[in-house]
């Protein structure tokens, strides 16, 4: 077989982000001593953060000539929507890569306010900001004679499925490089599984946690501590602490890396089984750990926990809104 | 009629970014623009957050610098709280935010700037990048890059939590300790990481500086713009990292302001253009004079470059030693060719690296005690740091239960976007005029912005 025709033989993939933060991307370079490797396995034909190919490169190929294409990153502008439509027409496995794409991530916080608001706070108000005639980017700009378009926001931000179709979600900000390693060794060797599929553990976080054993059978929280008011037993239960982990709704699969640097779970990999709304699991579990004899102790209890909606939607307020269909 | 070209996206480099460049009809380059068609709206949404949990939301800024992040925003919360770390808490910040200095240095060396001349500036689209540097360098050199940034990253993986998303910064500290038996461990990859950067001073030596065209263009006009530059210093005017004093300086060298990073807003003021995303900073006391440069213009530089321009000199052995070489040959005074960055990153990881090791041998690495609890609440909290691409500042501003009610930040390339730009058509009117519009002077105007290894998640946030 000549090298041309291993070349060809290759299986294409892809990798792209939208709304993101590159941090999916580095979770590849976390791959290390067997990037080098790669490219005999698989051929990438786009992946702007390590590779010179251009949108109109990747317009070029023919409809599903990407065996599979990993993207990050949620979609905050009608470009991103764009993007995800056009990587969707020439893959034919979709993996929506990391949390972002997954479940909207810590940008779905943007959905508790509007677009005009985060434009008024960046380009309006902030202090260092001189603009006493309040423009804003727009989208059409005279320079020098030639209109300049600029992509609008998306009245919300979204996660990858509410835009197109998506095939495998691999959770997590980020995920691990076992599970990068896993994906990507699957996508090339065209071993992905035929159903959609969350691929991280389907159990809680506090299965695998290396404080189980010291979570007690019955937890009566009457005040939720908050962080920079306690100093954190490094061995035991964060709820038995009274603080707020995450670990008992939230799926496994993240190598416990915060509990193992004495910091509760924030929920990055999403619920558990295809529940896209994990936020009303962390409720009614936050609503069992209050402890206490009456209404009035409970009411005190829910009013120490703070910011709950900024708590129990961290990572997945996108997903959750969702109401309409997903494109098919 | 106006011919236009857009080099769409810009690569190797984080985040979303085109170049549009506008042509005459002779083919002459009327203006080029560099737009970041992308915005997510932190200072918004962070409103209404518990500030104790920012360092772990503002870190989502960027997954390539969030170290940076996570130190400038547990430092704000240090201001705000009133409350500063024991010896040990401040040694594991001190650590981690060098280490992922050094490892993100190493990241824009072989795979996002770097490949520009160590693949060969002319190479093939489809070979200027890692892949193409592991063809040149051997996979021997390229498994040792490998393994120490990987080892690197582990360190600041059990420091912190997470080698990508550090987790451990709370007001007053930290929240866990060094234990004693893994200190060897410690020492021995801070070691080997110095020994590594050692390496790569050869391979610059090799690559870069035995380059004909490297050597040619990190001395001429065509990526030269005359800024000036901003960085953290200690008393000594030495560079800093993690704490200091902000210097800037003229083009021409001399102090123009020396200010704690909490008089920011004083010195610093941000323009919004409606065209892109991102806004342009400039300093105050100069004023914007539109995109040109000299010392009547406010735009300023920072990043590894403007930080040595910046400074006296460093604190460590072998970086001084590099930052005399490199202004002995490129100056005297600061070095405004944008081009310099690549060697000014090595200078940084020198003193990453040795300051790494000294850390890693100090008693009180492993001490039990790493954190104080607040007793206090300010109303507002200013943190600093020098991050990889630049001076990174958070301001919070908090309600009487410490929860946010308005955030300020200037991110790194924020600082730097004025000043690429004007690099980036700088060079696209020196090369599209010698050349016209050929390959080779596209990948020159992308070398331009890839120099300044620009952040644009981060710029725009």
């Amino acid at each position: 077989m000549s090298w041309k025709r291993l070349f060809k033989t290759r299986p294409k993939i892809a990798l792209c982000w939208l709304s993101g933060c590159g941090g999916c991307e580095e979770s590849v370079i976390d791959l290390a001593e067997e990037l080098p490797d790669l490219p005999s396995e698989a051929s990438v034909v786009f992946w702007p953060v390590a590779l010179d190919f251009r949108v109109a490169d990747l317009e070029a190929l023919p409809d599903r000539a990407i065996a599979a294409v990993f993207i990050n990153g949620a979609i905050r502008t009608e470009e991103h929507a764009r993007m995800a439509r056009l990587l969707r027409s020439k893959s034919r496995r979709v993996i929506a890569h990391g949390t972002c794409a997954h479940l909207g991530g810590v940008l779905g916080l943007a959905n508790l306010t509007d677009v005009d608001t985060l434009l008024r706070t960046a380009f309006v108000q902030a202090p260092t900001v001189a603009n006493p005639s309040e423009t804003r980017p727009a989208a059409e700009t005279l320079v020098d004679g030639e209109t300049v378009t600029l992509t609008k926001l998306t009245p919300r931000l979204m996660a990858l499925d509410q835009v197109i179709p998506v095939d495998h979600y691999l959770p997590g900000c980020p995920p691990t490089p076992d599970m990068m390693r896993k994906a990507i060794t699957a996508a090339v060797a065209g071993t992905l599984p035929n159903m959609p599929v969350v691929m991280a553990e389907e159990t809680a976080l506090c299965r695998s946690c290396p404080r189980r054993n010291t979570r007690p059978e019955k937890i009566g929280i009457k005040r939720f501590r908050r962080l920079h008011e306690a100093m954190c037993d490094p061995e035991r239960c964060f709820l038995d602490q009274g603080l707020v982990c995450l670990g008992p709704a939230t799926r496994g699969g993240c190598a416990a890396r915060c509990i193992a640097a004495n910091m509760p779970c924030r929920g990055c990999f999403g619920g558990l089984g295809d529940d896209k709304e994990p936020g009303a699991a962390v409720l009614s579990l936050l609503a069992a750990m209050m402890g206490g004899e009456n209404a009035d102790d409970i009411r005190a209890a829910a009013r120490s926990l703070a910011d709950p909606a900024g708590l129990i939607y961290r990572y997945g307020l996108a997903a959750a809104q969702w109401t309409g269909s997903r494109e098919k | 009629m106006t011919r236009r070209i857009c080099i769409d996206p810009v690569t190797r480099l984080e985040g979303h970014g085109r170049i549009e460049l506008f042509l005459d009809d002779d083919g002459g380059l009327k203006r080029t623009l560099f737009q970041i068609p992308d915005f997510r709206g932190f200072e918004a949404f962070c409103v209404g957050r518990p500030a104790e949990e920012m360092p772990r939301i503002t870190q989502k800024i960027c997954g390539v610098c969030p170290t940076a992040h996570h130190i400038a925003s547990v430092k704000a919360l240090d201001a705000l709280f009133g409350v500063e770390p024991p010896p040990a808490g401040r040694m594991i910040r001190e650590l981690m935010h060098l280490a992922f200095i050094l490892e993100d240095h190493l990241l824009h060396f072989f795979f996002l700037g770097g490949p520009d001349i160590l693949a060969g500036p002319d190479a093939a689209p489809d070979q200027r990048n890692f892949w193409g540097v592991v063809r040149r360098l051997g996979r021997e050199m390229i498994q040792k890059v490998l393994t120490v940034r990987r080892r690197v990253r582990e360190l600041n993986a059990l420091l912190s939590g997470s080698p990508l998303y550090p987790v451990c910064g709370l007001p007053g500290g930290v929240s866990l300790a060094v234990r004693p038996e893994n200190r060897d461990a410690i020492a021995a990859t801070c070691r080997d990481a110095l020994d590594l950067v050692r390496d790569v001073q050869r391979l610059f030596d090799r690559y870069f500086l035995e380059d004909a065209d490297y050597r040619r263009w990190i001395e001429d006009e065509r990526f030269r713009v005359r800024t000036h530059a901003m960085g953290l210093v200690d008393p000594a005017n030495r560079v800093q990292f993690y704490d200091g004093a902000l210097r800037v300086v003229a083009p021409n060298g001399d102090e123009t302001a020396r200010f704690s990073a909490d008089r920011y807003a004083d010195y610093l003021e941000e323009r919004v253009e409606t065209w892109t995303y991102h806004k342009r900073l400039h300093l105050k006391s100069v004023g914007w004079r539109g995109l040109t440069d000299g010392p009547e213009s406010g735009i300023y530089r920072v990043g590894a470059l403007a930080r040595l321009n910046a400074a006296s000199g460093m604190t460590t052995p072998l970086a001084q030693a590099e930052f005399e070489r490199l202004f002995e040959i490129l100056g005297p005074g600061p070095i405004h060719n944008a081009l310099a960055y690549h060697w000014a990153r090595l200078v940084e990881m020198l003193h990453a690296a040795e300051e790494m090791k000294r850390l890693s041998e100090q008693p009180e690495l492993t001490e039990p005690t790493v954190r104080r609890l607040p007793e206090t609440l300010n109303p507002s909290g200013i943190g600093v740091c020098e991050a990889p691409r630049g001076t990174l500042i958070h301001h919070y501003e908090v309600d009487g239960d410490a929860m946010i009610r308005s955030v300020n930040l200037i991110v790194a390339t924020q600082h730097n976007t004025a000043a690429i730009e004007l690099t980036v058509d700088r060079a696209a009117r020196a090369f599209i005029g010698e050349d016209g519009v050929s390959k080779e002077a596209l990948s020159r105007i992308e070398m331009a912005y890839r120099a300044y290894d620009p952040c644009l998640a981060c710029a725009t946030h």
